[in-house]
Formats: structure tokens, C-alpha cells, sequence
């Protein structure tokens, strides 16, 4: 099933991401997914995230699709030229993958391969531009595909607490123009900025689900707010998860930090996206506790 | 070596809307430059020209500002700076008229051997589709860790490139200069693709 239908159904769309294994053994992970995320409507699967060399997206998208779950496979442009990127896309839409996310991709000098050859022959927006040309019976060269042609439901991200808004919001646009049809943010931490970002982002006509990070620690606040682009988190949180460190190590104080995003921003946004980072086990708490 | 080759009409006519100042740089001698194209498009431009500049070597940043200084009055009454150089020279003009929408009528393609003689503040890698009329003359494909040419990346912190933490971000300067001269619109163009077989 297309995510975008559950959109158009005027639906709060809950998605959770989980990332490959670093060996051939995926069960683990579905194991997870099944047992903390079947009460959400998607799964983003990742594509070899932070440039640190996994299995692929596809095949434990597949896994999550036997296991009764619905995939989103993430697609970056960092591995592949635009030759093994549409050859992906049409195995994916082969094996009945039909939900992506398009991405530029970290740069490989940030993962465990910092020698590895950067591609990036296409970008996220023309990705999802050859995503859209595919679904039109052609390819990105213009010649035209083999019988059926794929239907995916196309994603993108922003960046809504960018130092860059209005950056962010460009290209946002032209991720639109290239057929964007819902977006995942990047973890916010400041509601004001996003219900801000969403004042602006909502001439664009497409859902956009919140993306929210369950805060582990105070030690994890801080090293996201000096390494991680577009991820602030306020000074008030990281006091929060440093008075009492039993409660933040038990998740309780990390669930309610991240509880209280959502609340806040729910009105302004179509939809939720979870980046668990290892702790899905919690995931069913923060449904509950944000009242969705 | 390296080629300039005017850009296509289509696109020399939209950027010779308004009035026009015009630099061609006749460069380092490694530069293959189409004098005689250049002549017969300015020729047609008539009256729209404000005044032209043709110089070598307009990278030279010590000679440059007294070359454009003696046209202050022609550049200041052209909409557009249009110079036929190599990517290095655009990006030296836009760098030093900062206010100005300073745009490239040529692309520049790569052959073997001696690159000229250029300066280290500007790269241009002779991709043979000048996107410096995007982004306001910095170049993306030099200025960003990524080359990317639809935009900024959600990798930049504090306006540094995630990649080299000393190195701003490409994009940042681009968005910086296309607000400065009131273009932001550029960014609504179709989406770029870059062709590798040029």
C-alpha cells in the first residue's frame, strides 16, 4: 500500500525508521519491527545510513513486507550513478516495494569508508525527477520501458530547523516541482521554529510528517547539537535529562521530551515521523503518551 | 587547454534582456577563446551594451578592480555584467561586483594539458554547463563537497560544510549573493542535470 493514500484519507500518518545490519542476518531486526513498530503505518528502511556500509535497503525491505509490514525503501545518491539507481527502482517496484524516500545522501567521507568514491551523478531532486519519468513509461534517458511502468508514492526530506530555512525551503520547492508527494523532516527539537517553517511550507500543497528523535541522554543532546546539521535541542531538554539520570536512562524523560513535540506541533503537520536509534522498545510508550 | 564556447542563443537571449556591460577575457594563452562569435553577438546586441571590457587574465584580482573601476559608470547603468571567460573569471567579477547580477555567456570544457594560469580563491572544473547563471557566480559544482546543482544539501552547520568544517558552505554563498541582487527566482528554473559524455 502507498502511503499517500493513507495522506489523501486525511490520515496522521506514523512512520518509524530502522537501519540494516552489518551482516547477512536481517532477522533481528524485522524481529523488532514487528514486535514495536506493527502498530505504525510504515517503516522506513535506510540506505546504508551515516555512509556506514550495511545491507541494502531492498532486501530487508522485502523482509519487512514478508513479515506483514509495510517498507519504505530510502534511496540515496552517494553509492550509485543514475544507471544503478533507476535499475534499483525497477527491481524495487518488481518485489512490490512501492513507498521511497529520496535522499542526496551523507557524503561517504562521514561514514566507515571515508576513501570510498563520492557518486552523486543525480541528487535528491533529480532523483525524484527520474523517479517521475520512470512512472511515465520512460526512462532518464527517454527511452521507453518495458511493459507496465512503476507507480511509487514518492518522499523527500527538509530540514525545517536549518540555519538555511529559506534554503531549505528552495529546494523543498524543487523537490516539489520534481514530484515530490509528502516530506520527512529532520528531528525537531524547537516547536516554534517548525510551526514557523510550516507557516511557509504549506503553499506547497504536500504532507509533511514531523520527524522527532527519542533524546537518550544529556550527553547525546549535546553531541547532536555540535555534529549534527539541522538538529538543535534546547538548553531546558538537556537540563531535563541530566537532573535525574535514572529516569533518562529508564527512556521516561526522553519519552516525555519527545511526547511533548509532537503535542505541540500535531496541529501543524500532516503526519510523524520516529527516528528511534535503537530504542523502538520505546516507541509504543511515546504513541501512547503523545495521544495518537 | 580549455575551450570557451558561447552558450546557446536561447539562453544569450535571455540573459540580454535589460541593458548590458560586457568583459570578454582574451586570457591565458592556454584558453581557446571564440573572438569571432563574441564580436558578431555583442555587434547584434546594439544599443543594449553599456560599454565593453576586454582584457586578459580578468582573474588577475591585483588588476581587476582598476579595470572595472574605469567602467563604473557603464557598469553602473547596466542590469546585467555578462563576461565570456572561462568559470574562473565569471566567479572573479561576481566576487568583486557584488551587488550586480554578473552572469556567464560561455561554458567551458576541458582538454588535456595546462590548465592556465588561475587564481587559488576560484575553481572552475570545465564542466561544459556553466551553471554560474543559477547561482549567482559562485560555482556548485567546485563550491560544494557534493557538486550538487539543485540546491543545498541538510548538511551545513553554521553556514560550514559538513564535510570540511573549514570550508563554507557553496550554498550558502549562493543563496547570500541571489539575495543580495533579488534573485531567487533563478532557483525556480527546471531541475539540473549534469552530462558526464561533455
Amino acid at each position: 500500500m502507498r502511503i499517500t493514500e493513507l495522506f489523501n484519507d486525511g490520515q496522521f500518518v506514523v512512520t518509524a525508521e530502522v537501519g540494516p545490519p552489518k551482516g547477512i542476518d536481517c532477522s533481528h531486526v524485522v524481529k523488532e519491527a514487528k514486535e514495536y513498530l506493527s502498530g505504525i503505518h510504515a517503516v522506513n528502511v535506510t540506505d546504508n545510513q551515516s555512509s556506514v556500509m550495511r545491507m541494502g535497503s531492498l532486501p530487508v525491505c522485502v523482509a519487512m513486507k514478508n513479515a506483514g509490514l509495510t517498507p519504505i525503501l530510502q534511496l540515496t545518491c552517494r553509492d550509485r550513478n543514475r544507471i544503478a539507481l533507476q535499475s534499483e527502482l525497477l527491481g524495487a517496484a518488481m518485489l512490490g516495494i512501492d513507498n521511497i524516500l529520496c535522499l542526496t545522501g551523507d557524503h561517504t567521507r562521514m561514514g566507515d569508508h571515508p576513501g570510498a568514491k563520492p557518486v552523486f551523478d543525480l541528487d535528491s531532486v533529480s532523483l525524484l525527477h527520474t523517479v517521475s519519468q520512470l512512472e511515465k513509461g520512460v526512462d532518464l534517458a527517454g527511452n521507453e520501458l518495458v511493459g507496465e511502468a512503476p507507480k511509487f508514492a514518492k518522499g523527500a526530506v527538509v530540514s525545517p530547523c536549518s540555519d538555511s530555512v529559506d534554503a531549505q525551503l528552495a529546494k523543498m520547492e524543487r523537490k516539489v516541482m520534481a514530484g515530490a508527494e509528502y516530506f520527512q523532516t529532520q528531528a525537531v527539537f524547537d516547536s516554534e521554529k517548525f510551526i514557523s517553517f510550516m507557516e511557509k511550507a504549506k503553499q506547497f500543497g504536500k504532507p509533511v510528517q514531523l520527524g522527532v528523535i527519542i533524546p537518550k541522554s544529556a550527553g547525546m543532546c549535546k553531541f547532536m547539537n555540535n555534529n549534527v546539521a539541522g538538529v538543535h535541542v534546547p538548553q531546558h531538554m538537556i537540563d531535563a535529562l541530566a537532573a535525574d539520570k535514572e529516569r533518562a536512562k529508564a527512556g521516561i524523560t526522553s519519552v516525555e521530551i519527545a511526547a511533548q513535540i509532537i503535542k505541540e506541533c500535531r496541529p501543524y503537520c500532516q503526519g510523524l515521523h520516529i527516528m528511534a536509534l535503537g530504542w523502538e522498545d520505546k516507541v509504543p510508550e511515546l504513541i501512547k503518551l503523545a495521544g495518537l | 587547454m580549455l575551450i570557451t564556447e558561447l552558450k546557446s542563443k536561447e539562453i544569450l537571449d535571455s540573459l540580454t534582456q535589460g541593458k548590458v556591460f560586457i568583459i570578454n577575457c582574451h586570457g591565458c594563452k592556454e584558453v581557446s577563446f571564440p573572438e569571432k562569435e563574441a564580436e558578431e553577438f555583442e555587434k547584434a546586441l546594439g544599443d543594449k551594451v553599456t560599454g565593453i571590457l576586454t582584457t586578459d587574465y580578468v582573474c588577475n584580482i591585483d588588476n581587476l578592480p582598476l579595470r572595472l573601476e574605469k567602467h563604473a559608470a557603464a557598469i553602473e547603468a547596466a542590469d546585467t555584467v555578462l563576461v565570456l571567460s572561462c568559470g574562473v573569471g565569471v566567479q572573479t567579477v561576481a566576487e568583486h561586483l557584488p551587488g550586480k547580477r554578473v552572469c556567464a555567456a560561455c561554458d567551458t570544457y576541458a582538454l588535456p594539458g595546462h590548465q592556465g594560469v588561475t587564481p587559488l580563491e576560484h575553481e572552475c572544473d570545465q564542466c561544459g554547463q556553466c551553471y554560474l547563471n543559477i547561482t549567482g557566480g559562485t560555482c556548485p559544482i567546485t563550491a560544494c563537497s557534493k557538486s550538487l546543482v539543485n540546491g543545498q544539501c541538510g548538511g551545513a552547520k553554521n553556514g560550514m560544510c559538513e564535510v570540511d568544517p573549514t570550508m563554507e558552505c557553496g550554498w550558502e554563498r549562493i543563496m547570500r549573493k541571489l539575495k543580495q541582487v533579488d534573485r531567487l527566482d533563478v532557483l525556480k528554473c527546471p531541475i539540473q542535470l549534469r552530462q558526464y559524455n561533455k
